[in-house]
């Protein structure tokens, strides 16, 4: 904890320093506030990108977005399953085109406009016809992934059609929005924090507001970088976003519609390093953290700190791209590699505790999940012999990719698990070419089939098994460079039966396919932690990693 | 003198013209291009190509050239791709920072370096003398980022004596009028607030110091023995004058000379210094900011960056060259 | 007469030989005869002195002594080594993620590392790996350097107005390179190429050339002022012959030190590298930057797998620098008394 007192026995040099600078007598300070008031400071991986969650598609925006803004719907707190959000209920049509949503009553924005259908339908028709640059893909990323595209294409951007048909206001609080075409990201997508709603004073700030700079040189709006004209729903409201020290400043919303946040006021602080994290929060400059490396949990736990462990919700796996290396194209060979990894090693010694080695791309929380896959043992001796009988007796060489600088919720110390797959590969006769690249350039490659072999991974966005597998295995694509037909007409089928029982049966099914074609070895699924100094009441934590820090509070 | 400082000048723009397209050839090669950097992890190649173009990244590279030299003489540095905001803005946001830092740095360095520069050269031989040149020699020699690590571990993390992260404490409130924090404070009377920020300092200054104060104390040291040995000086002991009068007036004095013109040389580096120290301390200024871009491949931050270290570079050593004239008749000649 | 000794081939010279070797003997009888040089021809007078001092220096010493363990070690580390330093022999009893390590013990004497390698082989082939990227790195600053350093200064010695004119264009590329710090340099250089152990080495490399080039350059320069030079010139030696047989041997002196000074900063530059994650990433070529880089997030709670590469870095930097800093102080005149 900070106590100004702990800083006073500074070194010779601040005094000399201070002394130098300052030749005047001191005045004392009016600003010592007492626990009750103090800021709560949580150091994120990074500085958010954007005020407008819309924006962008980076989750430390979203950590900051999901206190002020909310959705139509939501996840149960510490949990993965969709619960009513701004909208009480919902119903879906027969078909699964027509959404209905019951919005909740009494709901301020925080400029204490009113929430009611009309507002939502003025949110979605915003974004539906947003014009020009705000249709690059990096400024709308998720609305075109969940809703295809914009009602009036621009062309210098190849954006998909609209999905999205209409929002039409039934009463003061019955919103029906229409999509043309049935899909299980659905209702998953209206729970995506990139979809906040917000007051209606607020659109008509930014009516007009533009995306500025020439074409290489794309400005926010005024609006996503200033704090003041942005009004949601949240339990807080944002207060400034102080770009030079990576921070932004939330206070209470004192009028909120449930129970109202337990910091008057919390600060978002961006922080990359991890141990940079955790001696922060060791020497109480701040309050908690996240993304906590499996090493420091013990520790940290050990001095008194409060490291609640995720639920797990993710999947590590190691992919063989079939097209871009002709050994890998074989199944035997496949199998052979998914026999001469130690993915037990992994788990039992670089992974959080709490890890398990994964059977399938699917972690077994997520209904979908199915025990009848085709597993692979650690056998080195019996992955030598299948290479043999492939007739790689000598092995081959295979360029392996992997990321620096980062760690995911689902891979701590990236370098770590590619030297010890490099050494179970080389141990069999397969010659690792190691190829690193830096986090922003790495899924770029890999998505565009330049690596061979490489570690990736996905934490759910919501509860759908289409969330997982559905992204990787719907058709083909250059990432795993894999054409299985009957599986991706499959897909498709599942995904777009509105028959929830059949669609998990489907889901089922579609794992065991997925084992059988062996795209890649699935590796583990962990938990990811998150740390609270003790004299914090954490909120509940949440398995998707969205969690509401207006349940927390000082003890 | 006039004519002196104008040809400099024009010396300068042959310099930075060639500087420019150094950085333009090598930044716009990078294997994987920024594209990447923009899109998220399942970003389509459809979403990519047209990414690409919407940067301009398709255009012959003269074009492209032409356009990036119009844009700097704007003093427009492009929009860094990670935060969507002009680079020069992101810069100018954190430079008070970083000064602050990097004063703290030269401070700490002159402080100590001089006086045991200068006592190092009057005792030669002796046990000072030996720890002075051992002393410089080991921080040159110690990888800065290490060191700024150990300094963390041991009085941060080990004895709490100093905060590990940060410029200022979290929740502290402060006015802001300047954006150098200890200035403000002090021009505000927040003493709280300067002497947080002072402790935020001591660390990182103190890392960032350790090769201006190797070079400052070895500097010092051999001009001072240089100038020692010069006639003049032994004129003056011959003479009889007050051995103390000798000391500032002839030997420190003329010792200073190229001193002065190490530490603003030292610049540059000091700023190479800063992207490693701060990224272990977490300062938010320029250096930490640099550090993740190099991280992501933040191509137009690399570029202005490195455009912001030459000129400034550039624009030191042309005053070095000119209070050196001042300072010295024999150089104007030339 | 504007000539450049870039443009003279070998076979030239040798066909006028008889008439050169003539002149040289007298520009040589010329340079003793001013007490410029003794008379064995390259100056290895100054060499000999040198070194008979240094002999009585410690620090030249304990340069020295640090340097030839280090070179040793590296030349004979496949043999020092017990084990592979790559092989994960003991990979299930370190357990990183609960900070469970495997300090020194009988079979592995420094210890394992995260990944359950042998500390101490990891750390002796380190050392050849540290070596190579020194070397090659200082070698291709040299080369470069020398090269541009050698033009310039030859150009601006003999070559008249042209010659300056090439002097000036070479020096304002090196003005260009030096308003860089060296460590950005190679930054740019390794985040272009991406980052592999050829790329270390060339980023570092390339991030010494205008030290080498300005300091060859002011050499020759320097020399080229002498009077032997302008005797020679006098007695109708031609530039390029004296350009290359007098004046570029004798401005090497400052060069070489230079190279042993480089081979330290190439060693810490290299680190930092590794640092910036722009490092060699193979793992079967352990180098004490990637290691240092590795083990950083380990520091509280194993803080030898940093220290021992740290160690190795700081010393070895130590070594070549009190080499390099004593040749210096033993070459310069000003300090000969």
């Amino acid at each position: 904890m900070f106590t100004k007192s702990s800083r006073k026995p500074l070194g010779l040099l601040a005094v000399a320093a201070a002394l130098t600078l300052v030749a005047t007598a001191c005045a004392e300070s009016d600003r010592d506030s007492g626990d009750g008031d103090q800021p709560f400071v949580f150091g994120a991986a990074g500085d958010i990108t954007s005020l407008d969650p819309f924006l962008t598609n980076d989750g430390e925006t979203y950590r900051y977005s999901r206190q002020v803004f909310e959705t139509l719907l939501d996840h149960e707190s510490g949990g993965s399953e969709i619960v009513g959000g701004l909208a009480e209920t919902w119903d879906q049509s027969e078909d699964g085109t027509v959404w209905t949503f019951n919005l909740r009553d009494n709901v301020t924005f925080h400029d204490g406009d009113e929430f009611n259908a009309e507002v939502v339908c003025a949110n979605f028709d915003r974004w539906n016809n947003l014009t020009g640059a705000y249709q690059s893909s990096n400024l709308s990323y998720y609305w075109q992934s969940i809703f295809g595209g914009f009602a009036e294409p621009d062309e210098d951007f190849s954006t998909g059609e609209s999905r999205y048909v209409s929002c039409d206001a039934e009463d003061e609080l019955t919103a029906v929005i229409e999509i043309s075409e049935y899909s299980s990201i659905f209702p998953g997508g209206f729970s995506l924090a990139a979809f906040g709603i917000m007051s209606p004073t607020t659109l008509e700030t930014m009516e007009g507001q533009e995306v500025t700079g020439d074409e290489g040189n794309l400005s926010l709006p005024d609006f996503a970088q200033n704090a003041g004209s942005l009004a949601g729903t949240g339990p807080f409201t944002v207060e400034e976003w102080n770009q030079d020290q990576a921070e932004v400043t939330l206070n209470r919303h004192e009028d909120y519609w449930g129970e109202a946040a337990g910091f008057e006021t919390m600060i978002l602080r961006g922080i990359p390093d991890e141990t940079a994290r955790r001696q922060a929060l060791e020497a109480g400059d701040i309050h908690g953290y996240d993304l906590v490396a499996p090493a420091d949990v013990a520790p940290l736990e050990d001095a008194g700190f409060q490291v609640p462990t995720r639920d797990v919700f993710n999947v590590l796996y190691m992919a063989y791209q079939q097209e871009s290396h002709d050994a890998l194209g074989e199944m035997e060979v496949r199998e052979a590699l998914s026999h001469a990894v130690d993915r037990q090693r992994i788990v039992d010694t670089i992974l959080p505790e709490g890890g398990e080695v994964a059977t399938q791309f699917h972690p077994d929380t997520l209904d979908g999940w199915s025990e009848d896959v085709r597993t692979f043992d650690y056998d080195p001796d019996k992955a030598r012999d299948m290479l043999a009988d492939a007739g790689y007796e000598d092995g081959f060489d295979v360029e392996f990719c992997y990321p620096t600088e980062v760690t995911r919720p689902y891979m701590p110390a990236p370098k770590d698990i590619f030297d010890v797959i490099t050494e179970d590969l080389q141990e069999v006769g397969v010659n690792v070419e190691a190829t690193p690249y830096e986090w922003s350039v790495y899924s770029g490659q890999v998505d565009s089939g330049n690596c061979p072999m490489y570690l990736l991974g996905w934490t759910g966005d919501y509860n759908d098994a289409y969330n997982f597998i559905g992204t990787w295995f719907s058709t083909h694509n250059d990432a795993w460079g894999m054409d299985e037909d009957e599986l991706f007409d499959k897909m498709t089928e599942v995904s777009t039966n509105p028959d929830e029982e059949a669609r998990v049966a489907g889901y089922q099914e579609l794992n065991e396919m997925v084992m059988d074609a062996l795209p890649g070895l699935p590796i583990s699924s962990s938990p990811p932690s998150i740390a609270f100094a003790p004299e914090v009441e954490p909120p509940n934590v949440s398995p998707l990693t969205q969690e509401n820090f207006g349940e927390a509070s000082w003890k | 003198m006039l004519r002196f400082i104008v040809r400099r000048l024009l010396q300068l723009i042959p310099t930075l013209g060639g500087l420019s397209i150094l950085l333009f050839v090598w930044l716009q090669r990078l294997p994987g291009g920024p594209e990447y950097a923009l899109l998220p992890d399942d970003a389509t190649p459809e979403q990519r190509e047209m990414l690409r173009r919407s940067l301009g990244l398709d255009e012959p590279l003269m074009v492209q050239y032409l356009a990036f030299l119009r844009r700097i003489a704007q003093g427009d540095l492009g929009t860094s791709l990670q935060t969507s905001r002009p680079v020069l803005d992101e810069f100018l946001l954190r430079f008070p920072a970083t000064f602050e830092l990097g004063l703290t740095a030269i401070l700490i360095a002159v402080v100590i370096g001089l006086p045991l520069g200068y006592l190092a050269a009057r005792r030669r031989g002796t046990i000072l003398d030996f720890a002075a040149v051992g002393g410089s020699l080991l921080g040159i020699c110690t990888p800065v980022f290490f060191l700024a690590f150990i300094l963390k571990v041991v009085f941060a993390e080990g004895m709490g004596l100093f905060p590990s992260a940060f410029r200022l404490a979290p929740g502290i409130t402060r006015t802001d009028i300047t954006g150098f924090v200890v200035l403000d404070g002090v021009m505000t009377r927040e003493w709280d607030v300067v002497w947080d920020a002072l402790a935020h300092l001591a660390l990182p200054g103190l890392a960032l110091a350790s090769i201006p104060l190797a070079v400052i104390t070895r500097m010092t040291r051999a001009s001072v023995l240089e100038v020692m040995q010069e006639d003049y000086v032994r004129t003056a002991n011959a003479k009889g004058l007050n051995r103390t009068t000798v000391r500032t007036r002839h030997v420190l004095r003329n010792a200073l000379l190229p001193v002065v013109t190490a530490v603003g040389l030292l610049t540059g580096s000091l700023f190479a210094g800063a992207v490693l120290t701060e990224s272990v301390f977490a300062f938010p200024g320029i250096g930490s900011f640099v550090y993740i871009a190099t991280q992501e491949r933040d191509y137009p931050v690399l570029t202005g960056f490195i455009l912001l270290i030459a000129t400034m570079y550039v624009f030191i050593n042309l005053l070095v060259d000119i209070s050196y004239s001042l300072l010295d008749p024999r150089v104007r000649a030339q | 007469m504007p000539t450049t000794p870039s443009s003279q081939s070998p076979s030239e010279t040798e066909e006028k030989e008889p008439l050169h070797k003539r002149k040289a003997a007298k520009v040589d009888r010329l340079a003793e005869l001013m007490g410029d040089r003794s008379d064995d021809g390259h100056g290895a007078g100054i060499w000999r002195e040198a070194f008979g001092r240094m002999r009585r220096s410690p620090m030249a010493i304990t340069g020295a002594i640090i340097v030839v363990v280090f070179v040793l070690v590296a030349l004979l580390s496949p043999l020092i080594a017990p084990y592979s330093p790559t092989a994960q022999t003991w990979g299930s009893e370190v357990f990183p993620n609960r900070n469970e390590f495997v300090g020194p013990r009988a079979e592995n004497w420094l210890g394992l590392d995260h990944l359950g390698r042998d500390l101490f082989s990891r750390m002796v082939i380190g050392a050849r790996q540290t070596l190579m990227v020194g070397v090659v790195a200082t070698f291709v600053g040299f080369l470069f350097g020398a090269l541009l350093g050698g033009v310039a200064g030859a150009c601006t010695v003999l070559g008249g107005r042209w010659g300056r004119q090439i002097d000036n264009v070479i020096m304002r590329v090196i003005d260009m390179m030096l308003a860089l710090p060296s460590l950005l340099l190679a930054v740019t250089v390794a985040a272009l190429v991406g980052p592999s152990l050829t790329t270390v080495m060339l980023a570092v490399g390339i991030a010494q050339i205008p030290i080498f080039a300005r300091l060859l350059r002011g050499a020759m320069i320097s020399q080229g002022n002498r009077e032997y030079v302008l005797a020679a010139q006098a007695m109708g030696v031609r530039n390029h012959k004296i350009t290359l047989t007098h004046i570029l041997p004798n401005s090497m002196g400052p060069v070489l030190v230079q190279s042993t000074l480089t081979l330290a900063t190439a060693i810490i530059d290299a680190a930092a590298l590794s640092y910036l994650g722009l490092g060699n990433p193979d793992a079967n070529f352990p180098e004490w930057g990637t290691m240092l880089s590795e083990a950083q997030r380990f520091l509280s709670s194993a803080p030898a797998l940093a220290v021992y590469p740290a160690l190795g870095i700081i010393i070895t930097a130590l070594g070549f620098t009190l080499l390099g800093e004593s040749l210096r102080e033993a070459l310069d005149p000003k300090l000969r008394k």
